[in-house]
């Protein structure tokens, strides 16, 4: 299969990811919009390591993998932590921060 | 053989990612997110990075969804039962234009630039190429730097969660601190660590649903029902 391929999907998925950012209002759902995105980031950098064949690509791949643990972790405990303060879990309800 | 497989997981990966974005109930989209990571596991075997592919099913779409399942399932059972769908009206409107710019963008960018190799295979076949020894060489010796960075910043996101998500102590007596054990003498007050619970409910002090004097850090949360219930 042709590289060219794998980018239109990469490509593909990334919109689709952030349309769901843009349109969701549940920070969870919003948080998973943007595992999307850096998967699909994730898939062309892979796509390009192949069509060079040098392993960098994968290395970065796998740093953006530990990146984006570490942003779900502290999203996920930001979620919980509103939970428990009996905040909604809804982003359009959250705008003290609005100036 | 490989263009078969190719499409079989390229459909899978977009069909979960447009799962996540459609789908109403939480729990559902993050096991449309489960699927839309092996899919994309299946691509990166496709294009040699065994090594990141068994990563991504083991970490990703093992781990990390298993945090984003609790999450969900924790969250579900709150006052604020109804989660929000989607914004609608002229926002959404032009929220799916921008998308449809961003892909039509994109495309251009990836498949329009006129490079030759991105019509092609890719490089030829190395035996090396992928396999954990070459990414564990490339990780100590070339890269070493990003993977001392990535191990403090995982060790920070796991200090900054337990920070965020502790309890803060409701329904724990101040004045009544019994000492069981030595780290009682070393551990401050209200750390929100599952020992000061347990000292609360064996305290002979007052009860433990009784709202305690609360210093400045837990006061917000002393009208909070649920946090006694532990």
């Amino acid at each position: 299969m042709a590289i060219g391929w794998y980018l239109a999907v990469s490509a593909l998925i990334f919109t689709i990811g952030a349309a769901g950012v843009m349109t969701r209002r549940n920070p969870l759902v919003v948080l998973l919009c943007l595992e999307l995105m850096l998967n699909a980031a994730n898939l062309a950098l892979i796509a390009f390591s192949r069509m060079h064949g040098n392993g960098d690509g994968q290395i970065f791949a796998i740093i953006v993998m530990v990146v984006a643990a570490c942003e779900v972790t502290v999203g996920l405990g930001v979620i919980v932590a509103m939970h428990r303060r009996n905040l909604p879990i809804d982003v359009d309800e959250l705008r003290e921060l609005q100036g | 053989m490989a263009e078969i497989f190719f499409f079989i997981a390229g459909i899978g990966a977009i069909a979960g990612a447009v799962g996540v974005v459609t789908v109403r109930n939480s729990f559902y989209a993050v096991l449309a997110l489960v699927g839309h990571l092996l899919s994309l596991a299946a691509l990166f075997l496709l294009l040699r990075a065994q090594f990141v592919a068994a990563a991504q099913v083991i970490v990703y779409a093992g781990a990390v969804m298993v945090l984003y399942v609790f999450v969900v399932s924790y969250v579900a059972e709150g006052p604020f039962q109804s989660t929000p769908g989607a914004i609608t009206g002229g926002a959404r409107a032009l929220a799916y234009l921008f998308a449809v710019v961003l892909a039509a963008e994109l495309m251009i960018a990836m498949l329009g630039n006129g490079l030759e190799a991105v019509g092609h295979d890719g490089a030829p076949y190395d035996p090396g190429f992928g396999t954990p020894a070459a990414i564990g060489k490339l990780l100590l010796t070339k890269f070493l730097f990003p993977f001392e960075a990535a191990s403090f910043l995982l060790l920070i996101a796991a200090v900054g969660a337990v920070v965020l998500a502790r309890r803060r102590g409701s329904g724990i007596d101040p004045a009544f601190r019994p000492v069981l054990s030595v780290m009682d003498l070393v551990r401050e007050e209200r750390l929100g660590t599952m020992a000061e619970t347990v000292h609360a409910g064996t305290g002979a002090g007052p009860a433990v649903g009784a709202t305690a004097p609360l210093g400045a850090g837990g006061s917000d949360l002393a009208a909070d029902g649920r946090e006694a219930g532990w």
